[in-house]
């Protein structure tokens, strides 16, 4: 009976051991890399933002000046979504809006809106998306240019029925074999520039989070 | 351990025993991330280290481990050893960490590791467990790259696409574009063109492995020797 309970301890005390190298190892090298992680996702963040936004545009701390609001009618999610404000010389330019389009073909499609402060579109990139390779996915601005057809559009131009897919009587194309994925996004940034008219003043003005926000996915 | 004891596991690594094409494990992520060369043998390389770590670490405490508690002490081992390994992903290498994205933390789940350390490592001395590791993970590594090679090539038309996310700036010379305006074979790209492409590479193996067998046979039939299973 001794016995057993000695070697009941010993494993024991090994099984522990085991976790607490284990844990020390990965507690260390989180402590080494998690700055550069950190600086990692920055770094990428500004990078997505500056496909939008060229550097010359604003002089403000693009990444810090944040907010994030929450409209799931709007914005096509119910989690909070991030805001960044562009400003030059504390003027107003545009606001960067990571909306989301809940009815991809596979799920949601994360985009980034840019819209200057007079509600027309600077442009839009979609960060992520699950769309079918060589069919929905054209709509990364990495496999066609039909992402660009936004540029410079607003709620007028074209009209409300015109922010459509053509197949659905508007004026946005949609690709052979593939209308649901351009008919999600077309939605998504209508949807999002009309939260922007409703909801101007309100995000430019109002004051940013805490740094800690920024961490993400 | 002779000379002859380390061909013998670099070929049972490579070849014979191959962990993809003969054990038929970790076929998970070897399905999932095989579109492109580049993302096999960046998956490759992260398996291959995690198999050489762990096997080294379980073969340096295997006689302190009893066997009652053995297999929780090797998921801890291997559990930390891989998260280890996506942190520093994750640091240094950051885009293809986030274009390997879940598989670099499910290679803990990838059985093959935990075969090699409760297969191999656990018995033998480390020198032979780290050579072990060493060429399991490689043979893994090899199948990744054909059939990442086999559906970038036919899926996309390139071949070392985004080399750049593992090799930086050198990466961007090293894309070869086999055919100019190439439309694509979504086939390739989609999951039923990794099954198939692993059934004909296995198919492919068997063939050559018969083809030496009967080569064999023939030719040393009096010595009495066996095909190889």
């Amino acid at each position: 009976m001794n016995t057993l309970i000695r070697q009941m301890l010993i494993s024991a005390t090994l099984l522990g051991l085991f976790a607490v190298l284990g844990t020390g190892m990965v507690a260390l090298t989180h402590e080494a890399t998690a700055e550069r992680i950190a600086a990692n996702n920055r770094a990428r963040l500004l990078r997505s933002l500056h496909l939008l936004v060229t550097p010359d545009m604003h002089d403000n701390d693009l990444i810090n000046d944040m907010i994030t609001v929450t409209d799931p009618e709007w914005l096509g999610t119910r989690e909070p979504v991030r805001v960044w404000r562009v400003r030059k010389q504390g003027k107003p330019v545009a606001v960067i809006i990571n909306s989301v389009a809940p009815d991809g073909y596979n799920g949601r499609i994360e985009l980034l809106v840019a819209i200057r402060a007079d509600g027309t579109l600077l442009g839009v990139r979609v960060v992520s998306h699950q769309e079918t390779p060589g069919l929905g996915d054209a709509i990364d601005a990495s496999k066609s240019n039909w992402i660009h057809e936004f540029d410079n559009r607003s709620l007028n131009n074209p009209d409300k029925k015109g922010w459509k897919v053509k197949r659905d009587g508007g004026i946005f194309d949609q690709f052979t074999g593939a209308t649901i994925s351009p008919r999600a996004v077309v939605k998504a940034v209508y949807k999002t520039l009309v939260y922007f008219e409703k909801h101007h003043n309100e995000l430019f003005q109002r004051p940013t989070r805490p740094l800690e926000d920024i961490q993400h996915e | 351990m002779s000379n002859s004891s380390y061909r013998q596991i670099i070929n049972d690594g490579l070849w014979h025993n191959n962990p993809a094409l003969v054990q038929i494990l970790g076929l998970c992520p070897l399905l999932a991330v095989t579109n492109t060369v580049i993302n096999a043998l960046g998956l490759g390389l992260a398996t291959t280290v995690t198999l050489v770590a762990s096997n080294g670490t379980v073969s340096l405490i295997r006689r302190w481990v009893r066997p009652e508690i053995r297999i929780p002490v090797f998921v801890l081992i291997i559990a930390s050893i891989v998260t280890t390994i996506e942190l520093l992903m994750n640091a240094f290498f950051h885009e293809l960490y986030l274009i390997l994205g879940i598989f670099i933390p499910l290679i803990v789940t990838n059985c093959n590791i935990m075969a090699r350390a409760e297969s191999f490592a656990s018995k033998n001395p480390l020198l032979p467990s780290l050579t072990d590791g060493l060429f399991m993970g490689l043979g893994f590594t090899g199948v990744l790259l054909v059939l990442g090679a086999l559906r970038e090539s036919l899926g996309f038309g390139t071949l070392l696409a985004h080399a750049d996310l593992m090799f930086g700036d050198l990466g961007k010379t090293m894309t070869v574009t086999l055919w100019e305006n190439y439309r694509g074979y979504l086939l390739a790209v989609l999951p039923p063109g990794a099954f198939l492409g692993l059934g004909l590479i296995i198919a492919l193996k068997n063939v050559i492995d018969r083809r030496q067998a009967r080569k064999a046979e023939t030719l040393l039939a009096p010595a009495g020797e066996t095909a190889a299973a």
